[in-house]
């Protein structure tokens, strides 16, 4: 059940007998439902602000990329300038270098998927947003299925599905004997661990970025609230809530270079995963 | 045989600090190698780059697997 934020139960003030620090933990990471319907098999359906975010991000994505491209013209102006100098890094950084032979074709993929959850990061540092999508656990898992069937495919359709699952579960080492323990791991790491982590890896560097960000910002106003404003728990107060609140500022910027790399991370390993399905020795 | 040792409060916070061992002394390893890797060849700055973060990418996902397990699995 949903829990009220643990700064709108605190009653009493720093420097009171008993006040604790009011923790925030998961339950920051749960809202209530802006509508709710009621959907064709009677279930209840919830749109909530994480859905309501992704949706604009979704937007922001198709917008920017409709100015950029839309209308090409031979000689680029505005938008289709930047849209261009993004498309020329991942047609060389990930469709050249990494995947190769065809990888052109895997471009369009490889940039929307990037931008989307750029965007979806990024909403975690705009003011009076302050919420990354991608820490709800249902966004990464679903892009990350995304990316495992498409690499699957890949697969399946560059080699063929017996020569395919054939070179994943028994790669070609010596001594033979090896495969006993190798084709339990590699079909494990492939097909499991492989989904997961990449998932995982993006949900939890959001949720405990955002975390960060909460825990900072509710003890910069958790020290300020204090009981009266002059003696020695006073001055611990204002050192410690001037501190939280540089702390804050900085872990700001700190979380932009993370949503920028956690983005980049992702479309980097889904251009691994592709180059790899696609050729027949890895 | 009785209890011998209990551990009380909150034991996530403990479980994060036992995570995050392996993970930084990879993370170190890895950057450190890294930038030896770039004085030694600076021409070949854009490839290791590239893998620096790829690897630390995936030796920092197992810390971080440790910062949320308690969350997610907690009471």
């Amino acid at each position: 059940m949903l829990k009220a934020l643990p700064l709108l139960e605190v009653t009493c003030k720093f420097g009171d007998d008993n006040c604790p620090f009011p923790a925030p933990g998961a339950e920051i990471f749960f809202f209530p439902p802006i509508a709710s319907f009621t959907g064709p098999d009677g279930s209840a359906w919830e749109f909530n602000k994480p859905v309501l975010l992704a949706g604009i991000a979704a937007l922001i994505v198709i917008i920017f990329f409709m100015a950029a491209f839309a209308r090409p013209k031979l000689v680029p102006r505005g938008m289709q300038n930047l849209g261009e100098v993004v498309y020329f890094f991942f047609k060389n950084h990930f469709a050249r270098d990494i995947i190769g032979q065809g990888g052109d074709k895997y471009i369009p993929l490889l940039m929307s998927l990037f931008s989307f959850i750029w965007i979806m990061n990024l909403f975690s540092i705009v003011p009076g947003v302050q919420f990354p999508v991608t820490s709800r656990f249902a966004f990464p898992l679903i892009l990350s299925l995304i990316v495992y069937f498409t690499f699957i495919g890949v697969g399946i359709k560059s080699q063929g599905v017996g020569a395919y699952f054939k070179g994943v579960a028994f790669p070609d080492v010596q001594p033979r004997a090896i495969l006993i323990i190798l084709t339990p791991l590699e079909i494990l790491s492939t097909f499991i661990i492989r989904p997961a982590t990449l998932a995982i890896r993006l949900f939890a560097n959001m949720f405990a970025g955002h975390l960060l960000l909460v825990i900072f910002s509710v003890s910069t106003w958790y020290l300020l609230n204090l009981t009266n404003f002059v003696g020695a728990v006073s001055v611990v107060g204002y050192v410690g809530s001037i501190a939280s609140f540089m702390m804050t500022g900085i872990l700001t910027a700190f979380e932009m270079f993370i949503q920028l790399l956690q983005a980049y991370i992702f479309t980097l390993l889904t251009a691994m995963f592709i180059a790899e399905a696609q050729s027949a020795h890895h | 045989m009785g209890i011998l040792a209990e551990l009380t409060g909150s034991i996530g916070s403990i479980g994060f600090g036992l995570a995050a061992i392996g993970p930084g002394v990879g993370i170190g390893i890895i950057f450190g190698n890294g930038v030896q890797a770039i004085a030694r060849q600076p021409e070949a700055y854009g490839v290791i780059r590239q893998n620096m973060i790829l690897g630390f990418a995936l030796a920092e996902a197992l810390a971080l697997i440790g910062f949320v397990a308690p969350f997610v699995f907690g009471t």
